[in-house]
């Protein structure tokens, strides 16, 4: 089964790739953007085929590695 | 006295340190990140700076959990000595072995320079040769020293007095200025600028001496 990781910046912490990100989009033409964050996507292939004992391990590669909980949240989904 | 400088692949500062430490009394251990242990005797892990493991996830973060790292934190556990600079910061932080995390610079760019610091403590063994508030200058170089906690803990590192250098003139976004911060036991120290670059005049600067010779003059009466 297959694991997609979301990482994202906590709301409150100034993202400067977001908002550089933000800026381009401007200068693109592209009007009445109000912000955007940037984050990451991990996907996992699992050789597990229970999905909640996938989810469970998953949890633990994110609060030990793929995700920095001082600045990020994640969220997880199982397919 | 004997220091072990750290190497992840991608490191780049690790002769500096080395050759920094060699040049105030230390016998110097180059150590690879996957040595389990740490070699006897070793006073002083130098964890240097570069981009170990491409920055890939985030900066530090593969480092942090190498197997030397393992060794490191018994080490720190212990009440030994531990220094990060620039990279090994990033990589202190991801270990969980000091606070907060560095985030990319506010103003996106690399910044590469030397930088006006102001020696914010002196109550420490890297800064005890200092008078507090010194002015001194030190080089940066990196693209993620912006560091940010939160507030509960900013207010933490003020209060006890953690805080060991801050910019004059923040080139980073950097919260509260900080450019160097302590453990609660004061003997592991995380900072970007890099005094194994300002060690002799040729490099522009001198001003990392003191702390080279301020970690001597600890380690020797301890």
């Amino acid at each position: 089964m297959r694991a997609r990781v979301l990482v994202t910046l906590r709301p409150g912490v100034l993202d400067p790739q977001g908002e550089a990100v933000r800026h381009a989009l401007g200068t693109l033409g592209f009007a009445g953007i109000e912000a955007v964050r940037q984050g990451k996507l991990i996907e996992i292939d699992l050789a597990r085929s229970d999905p909640a004992a996938a989810a469970a391990e998953v949890r633990e590669m994110c609060e030990k590695l793929l995700a920095n909980t001082v600045i990020e949240t994640y969220s997880i989904e199982i397919a | 006295m004997r220091a072990a400088v750290l190497t992840f692949p991608g490191s780049n500062c690790e002769r500096d340190l080395a050759r920094a430490f060699a040049a105030h009394g230390f016998a110097v251990d180059r150590v690879w990140h996957k040595e389990a242990a740490l070699p006897a005797g070793v006073d002083i892990v130098a964890i240097p700076g570069g981009y170990s493991f491409g920055d890939y996830l985030r900066c530090g973060a593969i480092a942090a959990r190498a197997p030397v790292m393992a060794a490191v934190a018994r080490h720190a556990a212990r009440g030994g000595h531990v220094i990060g600079i620039c990279n090994g910061f990033q990589i202190l932080t991801e270990a969980g072995l000091l606070p907060g995390t560095l985030m990319r610079n506010a103003g996106l760019r690399f910044v590469c320079r030397r930088v006006g610091l102001c020696v914010a403590t002196t109550a420490s063994p890297f800064t005890a040769l200092w008078a507090r508030g010194a002015a001194i200058a030190l080089p940066i170089a990196h693209h993620d020293g912006n560091y940010a906690a939160d507030p509960p803990t900013l207010d933490r590192l003020e209060g006890e007095d953690r805080i060991a250098f801050r910019y004059r003139e923040n080139p980073n976004g950097a919260a509260r200025d900080i450019a160097g911060i302590l453990s609660a036991n004061r003997r592991v120290l995380g900072m970007m600028p890099h005094p194994e670059r300002a060690i002799e005049a040729a490099q522009g600067g001198a001003d990392g001496v003191r702390l080279f010779l301020a970690l001597a003059g600890a380690l020797a009466a301890a």
